[in-house]
């Protein structure tokens, strides 16, 4: 029987791994604007992909953490205040990536749009990079004291293997994004990149074996991180495969799956402690020595058994709402589409009016005809409205 | 850990806090107006009020993302700048942070998603229940987030245990009287701010007769909300204010400049301040006053600082337990103005506007169009109270701001943090205003 201890640093893992894996698309989606939108429909493409999606996708993040703070306050505290730079040089890019999906299209003028795909692309590579180091660390153990403080500078973070670990994420971010974006991006686009998505399968594979050896060398690989790291390697492989045969749906689960095997292994390997201390074994910090109290762990443990399944529902509702493929031409099309959605609504309006007047028409003809004098009276009631105003009794014709 | 460190980690907390309410004030009631003129849309067909939500949509999804952003800098910094606060009271304060990410947020960040890009891609009422979720997780994450606040403020629910506080009673951190009082204040603020914002912007157009149809409809929507807003948050206020003297008489004593206990006490009205020295230079008071007010009696008793310093030195040793009095005096009164300024403004503009004159009153119109930086104003000042009356306690009369602080970041790193997000804040600032003027100067034409 598991403790709450244990399945909160589940949930943890989870919520973390869910943050990885789905803003890691739009990170890598992000560090190819630049690359790949050659003009700015392409680049409106790519962002339009995104755009949707990416606050639901950075939801995560903030879940990730407050139930980091919540469950494994200790972890928290230590980690936030001494990785200190490290996530300011995450959070600061992540500002401006966030609010550039809002402001960019807001202004015609190339320069500010340049500026907020820049703000984009800092955005995503900067984090990207640094999650992935900032992973490492935790694997590679930091500097902490017997009073679970960090002991260490800025520079304590920065290591082979940590920087091996934040090019191998960069890289899984990259090519994972290159398999979302050959899925979402309709037209000529599409097949440059894929052709990107396939060269950077080659780039990924050997990052992962290296890394896979230092993980070996660093920390003893377990049983479980080996699989799980194998399983990367097979499933990059088959990102390649994917997209060669023109899976595109395929090898984007694919690479998805990579990001969760490397960062599930990373886990694997850490459980039971949350933070290594390189110091000292002893004052690691584990899921027993930096928990909340009982109350407090079963309480989140309860709600995200209620509220997770929902969640994913909502979500997956929400891909679905939006799994059409985006197309440049379509972005560039798009107010022509609107001019003329509107101008059928308002011919729509016209022909009624037009068919109104020939029913009136007829009927003062009909009347004439008839030599009737009360020719009003023959109209249908819906028309005399139309005419004459909301004032209009509503009499029976007399036939 | 140097003092500089400590105060610059005030300083960010302030700045950073600060900055994101301003845009969540305005989130808070604008989704509310949206979603409720594009339930009139969708039960009418009326286009007219599908331009409205549309064009108000615009405005709030500028806001919203400026929101957004920097909460995610909020829910770090805990951790980053007050560690040893976090390590104190993981267990009870970081339960409602989760919740708000896992319920309110979640649900949120999905449905602005289907709200903005789905308005051909989803069914009418789909899209309809989109922005509805958006305006009630807005307002239900605030619950969770003021629940964690009012911990801070007054603490329920908790035991002290292992050398820290531990959640105890999850029924009684969110039963806590504080946060009735302070979330009805709050999100009464939220939407009397989005009211003026509507009046303000749609008096831009009433002025140049443009577009009447939009902006004298919208200009209704805001002026009902922001009528029964305004009165209802300086009601609560006052209720809230009474609260205070009872549980927090340190808070009230200081934004009252109140230094010697006084049966009964005066209400300042205006007072030259002496920190110092402890006592008022200069003071204009009106007799027994703030008995009235407080107490709802004339002869009642109010306690002033100095003789709340002496009970706080004997329970908790000696020490300043002076919150700063000048700050709190004047943000209280600034307060308080501004909440009465706005309810005449808007009692005058639902007089006028019952008569049908309003647009021959362009003074009026001017009068809004100008008031609109003082429903921020407002809420600035009112967590200034609320925050900074709480000092130096940075969970009331547990522990004291000092002792929250992280202990390993220097003062060098929060000089860091501290330039670059209030470079990077003033920047997005400027952005987001210029977006704003450029989608308020171009109009709602394109949605018609």
């Amino acid at each position: 029987m598991m403790d709450y201890n244990t399945v909160c640093f589940l949930l943890f893992g989870v919520l973390f791994i869910g943050f990885l894996l789905l803003e890691g698309f739009d990170y890598g989606a992000g560090m190819l604007l630049p690359y790949l939108g050659e003009t700015d429909a392409e680049r409106r493409a790519i962002i339009r992909t995104m755009a949707p999606v990416w606050e639901g996708n950075e939801v995560w993040l903030i879940a990730a953490g407050a139930f980091l703070f919540a469950g494994f306050p200790g972890a928290y505290a230590t980690l936030f205040s001494g990785m200190y730079l490290a996530l300011l040089l995450i959070l600061a890019p992540l500002i401006l990536r966030g609010v550039a999906f809002e402001f960019r299209d807001k202004d015609e003028r190339r320069e500010w749009r340049n500026f907020w795909d820049w703000a984009l692309f800092a955005g995503s590579v900067i984090p990207a990079v640094l999650w992935g180091v900032a992973v490492g660390n935790l694997l590679e153990g930091l500097p902490i004291d017997a009073r679970m403080q960090y002991a260490g500078t800025f520079w304590d973070l920065l290591s082979l293997y940590t920087v091996a670990s934040g090019v191998l994420f960069a890289l899984l971010f990259l090519l994972h994004g290159a398999t979302y974006l050959t899925l979402k991006l309709g037209g000529e686009i599409s097949a440059r990149t894929r052709r990107l998505g396939m060269a950077l399968t080659r780039l990924a594979l050997p990052a992962a074996l290296v890394f896979a050896v230092l993980t070996h060398v660093v920390a003893g690989l377990k049983f479980v991180t080996g699989v799980a790291l194998l399983s990367a390697v097979l499933a990059i492989s088959a990102v390649n495969l994917g997209l060669k045969g023109r899976h595109y749906l395929r090898s984007f689960v694919f690479s998805g799956l990579a990001v969760a095997a490397v960062s599930g292994a990373v886990f694997a390997e850490l459980f039971p402690r949350i933070i290594v201390s390189s110091l000292s074994p002893e004052w690691s910090l584990t899921i027993y020595n930096s928990a909340s109290n009982r109350l407090t762990l079963k309480i989140m443990s309860i709600t995200m058994a209620v509220v997770f399944p929902a969640i994913l529902a909502f979500e997956g509702w929400k891909y679905y709402v939006f799994r059409d493929r985006i197309s440049p031409a379509g972005i560039e099309f798009e107010p022509l589409g609107t001019a003329l959605a509107n101008g059928i609504q308002e011919l729509r309006g016209r022909i009624k009016q037009a068919c109104c007047l020939a029913d009136a028409m007829s009927c003062v003809i009909r009347a004439l005809r008839g030599n009737d004098g009360r020719v009003i009276n023959r109209l249908k009631h819906r028309h005399k409205v139309l005419l004459l105003g909301k004032g209009t009794k509503k009499t029976e014709p007399d036939e | 850990m140097d003092n500089t460190a400590l105060l610059l980690a005030r300083i960010q907390f302030g700045v950073t806090l600060t900055y994101h309410f301003l845009f969540v004030a305005l989130t808070l009631g604008l989704s509310v107006m949206i979603a409720m003129m594009e339930t009139v849309y969708v039960r009418t067909g009326e286009r007219l009020y599908k331009a409205m939500a549309r064009f108000w949509g615009k405005l709030f999804l500028i806001n919203y993302a400026v929101a957004i952003v920097t909460g995610l800098v909020n829910e770090f910094q805990f951790g980053m700048n007050w560690a040893e606060y976090s390590r104190f009271v993981g267990s009870v304060f970081g339960p409602p942070l989760a919740f708000e990410a896992l319920t309110a947020f979640f649900v949120e960040s999905v449905a602005i998603g289907i709200w903005v890009y789905g308005w051909d891609r989803v069914s009418r009422r789909a899209h309809l229940a989109a922005i509805w979720l958006v305006a009630l997780a807005a307002n239900y994450s605030a619950f969770w987030i003021l629940a964690a606040n009012s911990f801070m403020q007054h603490p329920t629910g908790f035991a002290f245990r292992n050398g820290r506080l531990e959640l105890a009673d999850l029924g009684a951190l969110i039963n806590n009287p504080y946060l009735a009082y302070q979330y009805s204040h709050t999100v009464l603020s939220g939407l009397a701010t989005a009211g003026f914002f509507i009046m303000a912007v749609s008096a831009y157009y009433l002025l140049r007769r443009e577009y009447p149809d939009i902006f004298r409809r919208s200009f209704d929507v805001g002026l009902r909300w922001a009528l029964v807003a305004t009165v209802l948050v300086v009601g609560t206020g006052h209720f809230y204010n009474q609260y205070i003297a009872r549980v927090q008489p340190m808070k009230m004593a200081a934004s009252e400049a109140l230094w010697e206990t006084a049966a009964p006490a005066p209400f300042v009205v205006f007072a030259l301040i002496d920190e110092d020295t402890r006592k008022n230079s200069y003071q204009l008071a009106l007799p027994a006053g703030l008995s009235m007010l407080a107490f709802n009696a004339v002869n009642t008793q109010v306690r002033g600082m100095n003789d709340l310093e002496r009970e706080f030195a004997v329970r908790f040793g000696p020490g300043d337990y002076v919150p700063p009095v000048t700050l709190l005096f004047w943000s209280f009164r600034g307060m308080v103005a501004i909440g009465l300024w706005l309810f005449v403004l808007a009692a005058l503009c639902a007089w006028y506007w019952h008569k049908n004159e309003l647009e021959a009153h362009p003074p009026l119109l001017k009068a809004i169009l100008w008031s609109l930086p003082l429903p921020y104003a407002a809420v600035t000042a009112g967590w200034m109270m609320t925050e900074a009356g709480r000092q130096p306690w940075l969970v009331y009369g547990l522990l004291l701001t000092e002792r929250g602080v992280s202990k390993v970041v220097p003062a060098a790193s929060v000089w860091t943090s501290l330039l670059i997000y209030t470079g990077i804040y003033a920047g997005v600032a400027l952005a987001a205003l210029y977006i704003a003027r450029r989608i308020i100067r171009a109009g709602p034409g394109g949605e018609l």
